[in-house]
């Protein structure tokens, strides 16, 4: 494979090891466009930081090639990089004040006086920081330093910018606060956005595109809502959302048996006998009377979460569900459950990403559902 | 009663203070104004200041700065390479063990690997330079006691490169930077503290070195520290010898008020 010119970044089967240890990185394959917002989202030690750091060029591939716009750029320093980076610690320069900070790459270049001024008071006012120009960093707030982190990197005018889980270190409040500003600062810069993130309500919230890695490999790519609604394997359903995974019989097409009983379902595709997993969202189960529903559980827990229910309850095979529901159930009450066809979502043990892909875009089509 | 009890374990303290920092601070200052007779006089002072003692403190200064400058340039870029080193604890030992050997064994040993019959000379002569007069030139001088400085100035820079944030580096080449602009616009900026400190604690006792000017450089060198030992113990005129202390004292005051470190998070 050459490199794709429509791509911005492309990784051709990178891989990353240091001497005997175990690869950080596995063979990882992808291309990322211009102008999206993508994040890589994944456990610590998944290798999403290494993908970042590669891009970034402070590592080098043990195997592999990278290219940026289309060129190889796997012995291309950092600093000659079109690429910038917003640190996990912002890592501020503490003996500049905010304006050097933010004018650091600028004076690298050489630029004149007058435009650097230009281009650092209209950096600052994009993160809304006009104003603080003269402050020193250790007079910032966690949330104002982190403003000047992304002042200093996207004053470079980079093609991609990168985001090492900048809002880790923020509290709730502030970090939903600059989950919303950090969407918007890219649809108004209109560049690539790479956004490494461990936490997948922000990963869903802010996306286009994610990437969902697990021990140095890219377990599924795709939208938010293909991610959520259609997970490609145990780890990606269990990593993204609360979900129920219940392990299950394919009966033909259309109709998968589990816990006992056969349901019909909108997926298709699969050997007739063959074991799979099915996952139930627990927002997509609905309570009723045990007559009347598909399922009977029998209460085991309730917590109260806010805005809803959660209920554990177990059926009759032993399974274990998990219900979101506005209604409240009591324990040791025995329930009934009903869902949708569209609501069972199967998965194939050991499917790669491609033939999960094309299985699903094929028979999609055929049942005629699009959802 | 709190402050009772803290005064109380203060003393031991305040007692060698007064009695070996304040007490022989005022006896120097004592004897300053003493001429040999043991009468009042300010004519140290006026001597002092004549060319000939001029021309010592210049050399004085001279030595002390170029010690401090080769120290320096040797140990930044080691304390550098220490921190990005595997096993840096162990290669800092190695680099701080020989400040354990007693200063006076070590000037010896050079003696004995500077001297006509030495090994560098041995070594010269094998390979065809010829033996050369090395112990008692400015050039042995200046080796020696930097190779004795040079702990003193790599502990203090080590340390504040260790306490460097590696991302700030990783941001600066980020940004644009050349590994050799991020040496000079965040590297150095940042760990001017300990640069600063390195400097104090080998300028100093580089300004009164006597024992090495004498054994290594033969009092052909002729330093502020080996005036005050030639007035105390050779002519005996201590009035001369503590003026030329007390001039010392107030040098490193000032050195010290000025190199004061001001903190600055390196975080």
């Amino acid at each position: 494979m050459s490199a794709n010119n429509n791509a911005i970044i492309q990784f051709n089967h990178v891989t990353m090891q240091y001497d005997s240890d175990d690869a950080i990185l596995k063979d990882v394959s992808f291309e990322i466009e211009h102008g999206k917002f993508y994040t890589l989202l994944g456990p610590s030690g998944c290798g999403k930081t290494t993908i970042l750091r590669l891009i970034a060029g402070f590592l080098t591939p043990s195997a592999g090639d990278i290219y940026l716009k289309g060129k190889r750029i796997n012995d291309v320093p950092a600093n000659k990089r079109q690429v910038n980076t917003v640190f996990q610690d912002y890592a501020l320069f503490p003996h500049l004040n905010v304006f050097e900070n933010v004018a650091f790459g600028l004076r690298i270049k050489k630029l004149k006086q007058a435009e650097i001024d230009k281009k650092v008071t209209e950096a600052l006012r994009f993160v809304n920081l006009s104003g603080y120009e003269k402050r020193e960093i250790s007079e910032m707030s966690g949330g104002q330093r982190q403003r000047v982190a992304i002042a200093r990197a996207i004053v470079n005018e980079p093609d991609v910018l990168l985001l090492d889980e900048p809002l880790s270190a923020l509290d709730l409040k502030l970090r939903t606060e600059m989950q919303s500003e950090l969407r918007e600062l890219q649809r108004r810069l209109g560049i690539t956005f790479i956004f490494v993130t461990h936490d997948q309500e922000e990963a869903l919230a802010m996306s286009d595109e994610i990437f969902v890695l697990n021990k140095g490999t890219i377990q599924q790519s795709g939208t938010p809502t293909d991610i959520y609604d259609e997970p490609i394997n145990r780890f990606v359903a269990d990593f993204i959302g609360e979900s129920n995974i219940i392990e299950a019989t394919i009966v033909r097409d259309y109709l998968v048996k589990f816990a006992g009983q056969a349901f019909e379902c909108v997926d298709g595709g699969f050997n007739e006998n063959e074991p799979v997993e099915v996952v139930i969202r627990p927002e997509d189960l609905e309570l009723t009377t045990p007559d009347k529903g598909k399922l009977k559980i029998k209460v085991d827990s309730q917590l109260f979460r806010g805005v809803h229910y959660e209920i554990v309850g177990i059926d009759e095979a032993g399974n274990r569900w998990m219900v979101h529901s506005t209604r409240k159930a009591a324990v040791g009450e025995e329930i009934g459950l009903i869902f949708d066809p569209e609501a069972i979502h199967i998965m194939r043990f050991n499917e790669t990403e491609e033939e999960f892909d094309k299985r699903i875009e094929e028979f999609t089509e055929v049942s005629g559902d699009e959802d | 009663m709190r402050t009772r009890s803290r005064n109380f374990y203060l003393a031991p303290y305040l007692l060698w203070i007064v009695l070996f920092v304040a007490a022989p601070i005022l006896l120097i200052l004592y004897y300053s104004f003493q001429d040999v007779e043991g009468g009042w006089t300010l004519s140290n002072y006026s001597h002092f200041f004549t060319s000939v003692y001029m021309k010592m403190t210049l050399s004085s200064f001279w030595y002390a700065l170029l010690i401090t400058f080769f120290s320096l340039i040797i140990a930044y870029p080691t304390a550098y390479l220490l921190t990005k080193t595997k096993h840096k604890q162990l290669w800092l030992l190695l680099i701080i063990v020989p400040s354990w050997v007693n200063l006076l064994l070590k000037a010896y040993a050079f003696i004995g690997l500077f001297g006509t019959y030495g090994l560098t000379n041995e070594l010269l002569e094998a390979v065809g330079i010829g033996r050369q007069q090395i112990l008692f030139t400015d050039f042995s001088f200046v080796f020696v006691s930097v190779y004795i400085f040079i702990p003193f100035m790599l502990l203090p820079i080590y340390n504040s490169l260790e306490e460097l944030n590696p991302s700030l580096i990783h941001a600066a080449r980020d940004l644009g930077a050349s590994a050799w602009t991020t040496i000079r616009r965040v590297i150095i900026p940042l760990t001017i503290d300990g640069v600063k400190s390195g400097c104090q604690a080998v300028f100093i006792p580089a300004l009164s070195l006597f024992m090495i000017t004498r054994l290594i450089a033969g009092n052909r060198v002729i330093t502020l520290g080996t005036a005050i030992e030639q007035h105390f113990l050779v002519t005996q005129d201590w009035g001369m010898g503590a003026t030329i202390a007390v001039f010392l004292v107030i040098v490193m005051a000032i050195i010290m008020i000025l190199t004061g470190r001001k903190r600055r998070g390196a975080r």
